[in-house]
């Protein structure tokens, strides 16, 4: 009887408004059997966290496409661990110039994707990442 | 501190977490649900249902803003909002927090999304004990909404204590709307979208068709469904839906039709739970290695299916 499905939040964080790419992310990670809650454009830090923690994902995936990802980023994920959702994979999609990529890295994102990534590679990544974090299944104390 | 103690003292990690291991049927997740039981029965169900895209998370959405901002004393609100898992690949697109960012960052509100998973009633399996979750958690009212419904998804009917149903003009002939199961299961009628041309007349074709209750007896109990209208995205006519929902609750109440409803629900959950059981305990006790050779006589025509099912049951006791 149990089931047990691998749940994605899609947000897009900040001011732009274009989320054609989301919706293609989205509409892939469905196909390939996961839940995906979508929560349109122009959330907030605390949005993204406050749904992350609603709903239990496993994964957030940001789009972010403003240029504004230094500071988006670290902000979603201080929120995130504010709210007891640390562990969650993180990943960031959008135009991120290649020398920010080591950096977001560094800050406890999983993988950044460019324009043109195969949704493909993104499944797998996702499978991979939420098969190997034993520490999703664990309730972590809210500090 | 135990997952379930976190959660009635209002953890909302705690909560959520919860959710998932009652909606992924977990042996920690019936625990929990025994545990949160004797807390459970006081949160007002409302089911929110209708065709896709008539405004139902819109309409959730503003309906929860009321309860906390303009109704007074402010009631704490939990939104189920259920989307339908694909047939072909088991995911699903949940969209329903598009529609409810005005209800962000307010610690009264908790949404949780749901893929219905396979069920075919407009809710999930799970719906009910992750209602059941939230009702333990406190929450005042929890609105249930439903996928999208054509004319037969009624389990909300047997879930929620009042249902609202909602249409809007313009989504084709209105005898789509007339035909079985949806109108009857409303116990309030909302006509969406109202700024639409078309949706007063619908409101007047509606009210023709919703069923009457002319009780026979002078003292049975009798609700005539409101029929609203409501301009959602604007917040038009949501505090006459609100005082219909208050309305409706008195009347269950005044009538003991809310301990009529509990006790239907109450009684299907244990047959639920029953009938599970009693598969479990006879696949125990090798039922399914007998099943598979019946099913090959079956399938040789050497008996009927109802032959076999006598068989089984004889050489294999459901006693658990």
């Amino acid at each position: 009887m149990e089931k047990r499905r691998i749940r994605v939040l899609i947000a897009k964080p900040g001011l732009d408004g274009h989320d054609r790419g989301a919706k293609i992310v989205a509409r892939a990670l469905r196909d390939a059997g996961m839940e995906v809650i979508y929560t349109g454009i122009r959330q907030t830090p605390e949005m993204i966290a406050e749904a992350a923690l609603q709903e239990d994902v496993d994964v957030v995936g940001l789009s972010i496409l403003s240029g504004a990802h230094m500071t988006l980023v670290p902000q979603v994920l201080e929120k995130l661990r504010e709210v007891g959702m640390g562990h969650v994979v993180v990943l960031v999609g959008g135009i991120i110039p290649p020398d920010d990529v080591p950096k977001l890295l560094e800050m406890g994102v999983y993988r950044v994707y460019g324009p043109g990534t195969p949704t493909s590679q993104i499944v797998e990544d996702i499978r991979e990442a939420v098969l190997h974090s034993a520490s999703s299944a664990q309730l972590e104390p809210v500090p | 501190m135990s997952l379930a103690q976190a959660l009635l003292q209002g953890d909302r990690r705690a909560l959520s977490r919860a959710l998932t291991w009652v909606e992924n049927a977990t042996p920690e997740g019936e625990e929990l649900l025994q545990a949160l039981f004797p807390h459970t029965g006081r949160a007002h169900l409302v089911g929110i249902t209708g065709p896709p895209g008539v405004g139902k998370s819109t309409l959730v959405n503003q309906l929860a803003r009321y309860y906390r901002k303009d109704h007074t004393p402010p009631k704490t609100v939990a939104i189920v909002a259920v989307d339908p898992t694909s047939p072909f690949t088991g995911g699903a697109l949940l969209g329903d927090r598009i529609r409810m960012r005005d209800l962000a960052g307010d610690p009264g509100v908790f949404i949780r999304s749901m893929a219905s998973r396979g069920a075919v009633g407009g809710l999930a399996w799970a719906t009910g004990r992750v209602a059941q979750v939230l009702d333990a958690a406190g929450f005042d009212l929890i609105f249930i909404e439903t996928v999208g419904t054509g004319q037969a998804e009624v389990d909300i009917a047997r879930l929620a204590h009042t249902v609202v149903v909602v249409q809007a003009p313009g989504l084709g002939d209105e005898v789509q709307a007339l035909k079985a199961g949806i109108l009857e299961i409303a116990d309030i009628l909302v006509v969406n979208k109202a700024d639409r041309p078309g949706a007063a007349e619908m409101a007047r074709t509606l009210a023709q068709w919703l069923p009457k209750v002319e009780g026979e007896g002078e003292e049975e109990p009798s609700w005539q469904p409101p029929i609203l209208l409501t301009t959602a995205l604007r917040g038009q006519g949501i505090p006459e839906v609100a005082r219909a929902l208050e309305a409706h609750r008195a009347f269950l109440q005044r009538t003991g039709l809310w301990q009529a409803r509990e006790r239907d629900r109450l009684e299907a959950e244990i047959r639920e739970c029953l009938r599970e059981a009693l598969w479990q305990a006879w696949e125990v006790r090798g039922g399914r290695e007998r099943l598979e050779a019946m099913v090959q006589a079956v399938l040789q025509r050497k008996m009927a299916p109802q032959d076999a099912v006598r068989r089984l049951l004889e050489t294999t006791s459901a006693q658990p």
